[in-house]
C-alpha cells in the first residue's frame, strides 16, 4: 500500500513483514527511528512471535543476533556509525561462521571530528568484513532491498548489510510502498539454516582452525560472497515478478548508452547525479551515472562492460581511504584494468556536506576542459582557504592545538565564537 | 537448597563426599553411567586442570536437569581452546563459541531465539573464564543480567589469562605473581585494592539466583547447578578452579588448593536469590592462608629470604574479612 511514510517507518513496517524472531538493538542517530517502530511493532503484538531485546551495546546487538540465528531464528539489527564500528568484531565472526543476518546501516560519519550527518566512511571502513553489502538509492529502494536481503542472506547463509543513508533517506517523509504481508510471505519463505544449534542433533560451531584448514574456510568465505554475484540479480528479477517493480540488482545504469562520460556512485546521491545527467543530456553532453547497488561483492564484470566504452569515469565517492585516496575508485580502476576510460576519483558530501547539482555541474565542467588531473584525490567542494590556515599554523607553532576547534573558529561557526 | 541432600558425609581427613556412603538419588551425576559426558574425553587440557573439571560436572548436571535439551555459549578462553581444536571437538551437546568478550549476549541471543519459536524445553547456558567474564565480557553479562535473560552463566574462575600465559585478570589475588604483576620491584606480586568481586556485582543485579563454589565439593557444584535450573531469568555460577600451570602448583593439589581456598576464607561458598546471601557453606576447621599459599610458586615470593610476612598477613585480613562478613565459621555466627 502506497502511504506517505518516513524512511525509517518504512523500512521498519517492511523488516517487521520479514517476520524476524529476534530483533536486537542499541540505539545511535540516525538509526533510532526504526528500531523504535519495530519496539512499538512488537510490544503491540504486530509483530509476533517476535524477541526484541534492549542490549547494552552494539557488541551485545550483533552478538545476540549471532546467537540467536545459530539458534535457527530469523535475526535483524540496525546501527550506524560508531556503533558499527564497535561491532567490528562481532561483524567478522557472523560473517566467519556463516549466519544470515541482516542489518540495517543508516549511513553516517565516523569521528573524530564527532559529526552524526551523513556519509559512507561508516560502510566502507566494514567493506572487508565479510557482509555482502547492498546501497540504496532512495527509500523505495531501501525497502525492496530489505526483503531481498533476507532471502539472499538466507540463500546464501550470510550476513547482509543494507546500507541507507543517514538523514537524507531515513528522516525523510515521502509516498512509500511498503509491501503487503501476504506478498512478503509468498516472496520469502521461512528461515531454513543450514547449521542449527540443535539438542536432537547436537554440532560445535566456532571451533579453533589452525593453518591445516584455515586458509579453506576463508577461501569458501570468499567464494560464497562471490555467489551473490549471480544470485542478486535473479533474487532482483524474483521481486520484480512478485513485487511489480524494478529494484535491486547489481548496478544501476541511467543514460549511459553511448555515454563519453559516466559519473559512478553510491546510494542517495545517485538522486541528484541523475539530475544532473538529465541537464546536461538536454544541452547536448553524452554523459550518463551508474549506481552501484552491490558493493560487496563487487561486480567486477559488469562494471567493467558498462563503463568499457566511455571516455572518462568520474567516482563520487562520500567516504575516502586517508592516505591513499578513493575506495570506489580504487575498485572501479580494478574493474577497467587495461582500458582506455580515465578514472577520478572525487571525494564529496562528507560528514552530511550536500553534494549539490551546482557543485556537480561545476565538477563535471572542470573534468570536461581537463582541469581535474587525472590519478589525484579531488575533494569537492574544499575550501582551500581554511586547510591552509591550519597547515600555516601549523607550522608557525609547536602546541597549534585542536585542527577542528582552529577550523571551527575560523570559520566563525556559532559555537565556537568566543563567548 | 532444598536440592541439595541434607546430611553431608565427610571421610575423616578427606573432607571427600564418597558415593558409597550415599543413598542411590543423592550420588553425583558423575557416579551415574548414564551421565550424559557433555564434555568428553580427548580434549587437551592440562593435567590437574581445575577448568575441565568443573565444567564437566556443570554441564552433565545441567544436562541431567534438561533431560539432555541444554545448549551452550563459550568465550574464547582455555575452555574453547583445548575442547575443540579443529576438526576434533569434546562437546556433546550444541555448543557455539563467537568471541571473547561477548558470550553473555550470544547466549541471551539463543535464549531470545527459543522464546521466539515457544521452546521452553530448550535451557542456555554461557561460560567462560575469568578473563572472559570479568574483564572483557563484562558489559554483556552486566547486559544479560540486568534484562533478566534466561541464561545460567558460568564463570571458571582460575584467577588469570592462563591461555595466553598466565597474566592478571581482574580476578588476580593480591599479591600473586602474574606474567604482567611480577615479584619485582616493592610491591611484588598483583596490587591489593585492585580486581573485582563478580558474585557480589551480580547479586547487585537482584537477579533470581547467585552462587559460588569450588572443585574441591564436587556435590555442591552440582546440587547449585540443579538449583539455578529451578529458576528462569539470569542466573551465575562462580566456580573456583586451580591452574596447575598458572598457580605453580602440583596437578595432584588441584582438588586440595580448592578446598583450601575455601577452608581459608579466601574465597566464600555461598548462595545468593533475589539479591541476598540465603546459605553459606561453613568453614569446617579455619587454615590460615600460608598452608594455601605456600603450594603455589605464584605466591614464592612471599616466603624466599626476607619472608613477606607483611604481605601475607594482609592477604590473612582478606581471609578474616570474608569469614567476618559471610559468617563463614559457625562460632562467628552464633
Amino acid at each position: 500500500m502506497r502511504d506517505q511514510l518516513e524512511g525509517s517507518l518504512g523500512i521498519a513496517r517492511t523488516v517487521a513483514r520479514c517476520r524476524p524472531e529476534v530483533v536486537s538493538a542499541y540505539p545511535i542517530s540516525p538509526q533510532t527511528h526504526i528500531v523504535e517502530a519495530l519496539s512499538d511493532m512488537v510490544r503491540t503484538g504486530e509483530l509476533a512471535p517476535c524477541e526484541y531485546m534492549l542490549v547494552e551495546s552494539e557488541f551485545a546487538a550483533m552478538s545476540a543476533a549471532i546467537g540467536a540465528s545459530a539458534m535457527g531464528a530469523r535475526a535483524y539489527t540496525a546501527t550506524a556509525s560508531q556503533g558499527l564500528l564497535y561491532m567490528a568484531e562481532a561483524l567478522f565472526n557472523a560473517s566467519g561462521l556463516g549466519l544470515p543476518i541482516v542489518m540495517t546501516l543508516a549511513n553516517r560519519a565516523i569521528g573524530a571530528p564527532i559529526n552524526i550527518w551523513n556519509d559512507h566512511s561508516d560502510a566502507m571502513s566494514q567493506r572487508d568484513s565479510g557482509w555482502i553489502q547492498l546501497y540504496a538509492e532512495s527509500n523505495q529502494a531501501a525497502i525492496d532491498l530489505h526483503v531481498q536481503a533476507f532471502a539472499l542472506a538466507e540463500e546464501l547463509s550470510l550476513p547482509v548489510m543494507v546500507c541507507v543513508d543517514g538523514f537524507v533517506l531515513t528522516h525523510a517523509v515521502e509516498p512509500l510502498d511498503v509491501p503487503e504481508q501476504q506478498e512478503v510471505d509468498a516472496f520469502l519463505p521461512p528461515y531454513e539454516p543450514r547449521q542449527v544449534l540443535d539438542p536432537e542433533d547436537p554440532v560445535t560451531i566456532g571451533a579453533m582452525v589452525g593453518p591445516e584448514a584455515f586458509t579453506e574456510v576463508r577461501y569458501l568465505a570468499h567464494a560464497k560472497q562471490m555467489q551473490a554475484l549471480d544470485l542478486v540479480p535473479e533474487i532482483a528479477s524474483r521481486f520484480t515478478q512478485a513485487f511489480g517493480r524494478a529494484s535491486g540488482g547489481l548496478l544501476h545504469r541511467y543514460r549511459t548508452e553511448g555515454a563519453e562520460t559516466i559519473v559512478v556512485a553510491l546510494g542517495s546521491v545517485l538522486g541528484t547525479v541523475e539530475d544532473v545527467v538529465d541537464g546536461l543530456r538536454e544541452s547536448g553532453e553524452r554523459i550518463g551515472a551508474l549506481g552501484i547497488t552491490c558493493f560487496r561483492p563487487f561486480p567486477l564484470e559488469e562494471v567493467r562492460a558498462a563503463l568499457a566504452e566511455a571516455r572518462r569515469v568520474v567516482v563520487v565517492e562520500r567516504a575516502f581511504a586517508v592516505g591513499i585516496g578513493g575506495i570506489v575508485g580504487q575498485n572501479v580502476r580494478l574493474a577497467l584494468d587495461g582500458l582506455p576510460p580515465i578514472v577520478h576519483d572525487v571525494v564529496a558530501g562528507l560528514g552530511g556536506r550536500a553534494v549539490t547539482r551546482r557543485s556537480l555541474e561545476s565538477l563535471l565542467a572542470d573534468v570536461r576542459a581537463g582541469r581535474l588531473e587525472p590519478g589525484r584525490l579531488h575533494f569537492l567542494d574544499l575550501d582551500t582557504h581554511l586547510v591552509e590556515r591550519e597547515l600555516q599554523r601549523l607550522q608557525e607553532r609547536r602546541r597549534s592545538g585542536p585542527h577542528a576547534e582552529n577550523i571551527l573558529r575560523d570559520l566563525g561557526a556559532v559555537a565556537a565564537r568566543p563567548y | 537448597m532444598a536440592s541439595r541432600p541434607p546430611v553431608k558425609f565427610f571421610q575423616v581427613g578427606s573432607f571427600a563426599a564418597g558415593n558409597r556412603l550415599l543413598s542411590e538419588d543423592e550420588r553425583t551425576v558423575q557416579s551415574d553411567r548414564d551421565r550424559s559426558n557433555a564434555l568428553t574425553k580427548g580434549h587437551r587440557a592440562c593435567q590437574g586442570c581445575g577448568e575441565a573439571l568443573g565444567a564437566r560436572y556443570v554441564l552433565d548436571a545441567a544436562m541431567r536437569v534438561t533431560q539432555g535439551r541444554l545448549v551452550a555459549a563459550n568465550a574464547t578462553g582455555c575452555l574453547e581452546v583445548f575442547s575443540t581444536p579443529y576438526p576434533e571437538s569434546s562437546w556433546r551437546l550444541p555448543w557455539l563459541h563467537s568471541l571473547f568478550g561477548n558470550a553473555p549476549a550470544v547466549a541471551a541471543g539463543m535464549a531470545a531465539a527459543l522464546r521466539a519459536k515457544g521452546r521452553t524445553d530448550v535451557r542456555v547456558i554461557g561460560q567462560g573464564g575469568d578473563g572472559g567474564t570479568l574483564d572483557i565480557g563484562f558489559a554483556c553479562l552486566s547486559g544479560m543480567f540486568e534484562r533478566d535473560d534466561d541464561v545460567l552463566y558460568v564463570c571458571y574462575d582460575n584467577e588469570a589469562y592462563m591461555n595466553t600465559g598466565v597474566q592478571r585478570s581482574g580476578a588476580t589475588p593480591p599479591a600473586a605473581r602474574t606474567a604482567t604483576t611480577k615479584p619485582v620491584g616493592d610491591e611484588p606480586g598483583a596490587a591489593f585494592g585492585q580486581g573485582k568481586n563478580a558474585p557480589l556485582i551480580a547479586m547487585a543485579h537482584e537477579i533470581p539466583y547467585v552462587a559460588t563454589a569450588t572443585v574441591a565439593e564436587l556435590h555442591d557444584l552440582e546440587a547449585k547447578v540443579e538449583r539455578a535450573m529451578s529458576f528462569r531469568g539470569a542466573r551465575y555460577l562462580h566456580v573456583l578452579v586451580p591452574c596447575p600451570l598458572g598457580w605453580g602448583a602440583r596437578s595432584a593439589d588441584t582438588i586440595r588448593l580448592a578446598r583450601l581456598a575455601k577452608e581459608t576464607g579466601l574465597f566464600p561458598v555461598f548462595e545468593a536469590e533475589g539479591g541476598e546471601v540465603v546459605s553459606v557453606s561453613k568453614i569446617r576447621r579455619p587454615v590460615p592462608v600460608e598452608e594455601y599459599l605456600r603450594l603455589q610458586r605464584r605466591f614464592a615470593h612471599l616466603f624466599a629470604d626476607p619472608p613477606r610476612t607483611d604481605v601475607v598477613g594482609r592477604l590473612q585480613a582478606i581471609a578474616d574479612r570474608n569469614i567476618r562478613r559471610f559468617g563463614l565459621v559457625e562460632e562467628a555466627t552464633e
